[in-house]
């Protein structure tokens, strides 16, 4: 049981006054960044594994042929033979309208109808994403067919630009979760320092339960239970903090829908990771105090 | 206040350090020594046996070790060499889980009482029981009649602040006796209170004697010992037990 059933008569043991003084307040704002890093750390993750799923195989071709009608036949060629291949999962062109839309977004118009950007000369982009595990191979069999169906093409794998950027992400994420391990170990010495705060100030009381046949458990229950509720309260001010602020940023972040920025989201399992959190932490903080009142009382007779 | 009564069994003071003779003794200490860190032994060569339902002074000069031996044999410590059988089990063999057992069987009044300041007279006298899993239920009868017994029913709601010295140490008896311990440790019990209150906290002890409780009481003050009839003295001089009147070797109802 996280926090130990004491009868009523044998809680008063102890003075009704907080053990603990500043402990709730500390475990509060530990619990708070713990949480904060904590959904950090799986946002960053689930974003640098939706940047890895759809950077992993993609491949853009670029075609840069003058001729707007040879242009746009090598594409459509080149996207109707990819497809036939059994490495190619599938592969689409890029509309024209959608070259535009994004490139009005940096040159003033995202509806395409700037005389400035009519005026630009695009490329043609076919988007194929491969599949299986052989990428090298699949790539210089791709070298090969774009050479044959659209000469002077480039080959760009997604990969090679986006990866840095999802190792950075990937890393930042494992940042995060050392993090949410320091503060937690950072908790469980103030659990440790409070359980022995309370024993020093009440050693009086615990030598006179111990001459008159108290066991080292009934003792450690006591404050195991004065200990845990202090905790307890902690974690749940924290909490309640930590889920205000992450609920305004994610009513801020419902608002982004662009880049790499749209990829970050808890998810279920992220939301039940946080959610469990309070729970393992209070049932750490009630073990870890068991685990030192214990010894702790074992060196006294 | 002169108390009478029947006999209790000698005291087997040995002042030597012969092994005692147990012969069912309560408490036997055979050539006990006791140390604290690297300084010289503060307790050296104790012997002697404690028999039941027998009553006991440990007298001797300040500092001479009456509350290192007490604390000995209320189990708060263990000795540095030689054996100590409490109820006829070796303390220093005994492994640490059993000793809250023991220490049931044992009432302790200390001096400056060790009262819990936060709580009442009424639960003060309450804790053993209620540290031995009697239901609260059952504890209102004994610890009323312990309050009677001590003539404090009227302050049972009482913190220790504010109840007198004597009063106070009244609670600390009945807090160590209310689990009818088989031995009865009081270190000093007389030594905050008026002459009057020593003798009538005297006569709670002698009461609780006749009970059939052994009794040890450490006290300096010789007008105690002379009080009750069938005690006998122990004596600590320097860390070393004598039996100065021979009475405790040869106990007179051996003859």
């Amino acid at each position: 049981m996280i926090i130990p059933r004491v009868p009523v008569q044998h809680r008063r043991l102890l003075p009704d006054r907080r053990l603990s003084g500043p402990t709730p307040w500390v475990i509060a704002i530990l619990m708070m960044l713990t949480l904060l890093a904590a959904a950090a750390g799986v946002g960053l993750a689930r974003s640098a594994n939706a940047i890895g799923e759809a950077i992993a195989g993609r491949v853009t071709v670029q075609i840069v042929t003058a001729n707007p009608v040879t242009r746009a036949e090598q594409a459509a060629a080149l996207r109707r033979e990819a497809a036939a291949q059994p490495y190619v999962h599938g592969a689409r062109n890029i509309e024209q309208s959608e070259l535009l839309a994004t490139l009005g977004q940096w040159l003033g118009s995202a509806d395409g109808d700037d005389p400035v950007l009519k005026s630009l000369p695009l490329p043609a982009l076919v988007d194929i994403d491969l599949v299986g595990g052989d990428r090298a191979g699949q790539l210089a069999r791709l070298d090969a067919l774009v050479d044959r169906v659209a000469p002077g093409a480039r080959v760009i794998p997604h990969a090679e630009w986006l990866g840095p950027v999802a190792r950075l992400i990937r890393s930042l994420a494992w940042v995060a979760g050392g993090l949410v391990l320091l503060m937690i170990l950072a908790s469980g010495a103030v659990v440790i320092m409070t359980a022995r705060a309370a024993l020093g100030t009440h050693y009086a009381t615990i030598e006179m339960l111990h001459l008159i046949g108290a066991t080292d458990r009934q003792i450690a229950r006591l404050f195991q239970r004065r200990i845990a509720i202090d905790t307890a309260y902690g974690i749940a001010l924290g909490t309640a903090v930590a889920a205000a602020i992450l609920l305004l940023i994610g009513w801020q972040w419902s608002d982004v829908t662009a880049g790499l920025a749209a990829t970050a989201s808890l998810g279920p399992g992220g939301w039940a990771l946080l959610l469990a959190l309070p729970l393992l932490a209070i049932a750490l903080a009630a073990l870890t105090a068991r685990q030192t009142l214990l010894a702790a009382l074992k060196k006294i007779l | 206040m002169r108390t009478g009564g029947a006999r209790p069994p000698a005291a087997d003071v040995m002042t030597d350090a012969r092994p005692a003779r147990a012969g069912g003794a309560m408490v036997e200490f055979d050539n006990v020594g006791l140390r604290y860190g690297p300084d010289g032994e503060v307790l050296r060569d104790i012997s002697f046996n404690l028999q039941p339902g027998s009553f006991y002074f440990l007298t001797g000069a300040s500092g001479a070790g009456k509350t290192s031996l007490l604390r000995m044999l209320y189990l708060a410590q263990r000795p540095s060499r030689g054996i100590v059988r409490l109820f006829g089990e070796d303390l220093g063999a005994m492994p640490r889980h059993r000793l809250p057992g023991f220490r049931r069987r044992i009432g302790v009044v200390f001096q400056d009482f060790r009262l819990i300041p936060h709580l009442s007279a009424r639960d003060n006298i309450a804790l053993p029981l209620r540290i031995a899993g009697v239901g609260e239920e059952d504890l209102a009868g004994p610890v009323g009649e312990m309050l009677s017994w001590i003539g404090l029913d009227e302050r049972a709601e009482a913190r220790p602040a504010t109840l007198s010295g004597g009063e106070q140490q009244r609670v600390a008896i009945a807090r160590a006796v209310i689990a009818r311990p088989q031995l009865l440790v009081a270190d000093e019990p007389t030594g905050n209170v008026d002459p009057d209150m020593a003798m009538r906290l005297l006569g709670l002890f002698e009461a609780l004697n006749r009970l059939g409780t052994t009794v040890i009481v450490a006290t300096h003050d010789i007008h105690l010992i002379s009080r009750i009839d069938n005690a006998q003295m122990m004596r600590l001089e320097k860390g070393r037990l004598s039996d100065p009147t021979g009475a405790l070797r040869y106990p007179p109802n051996r003859a």
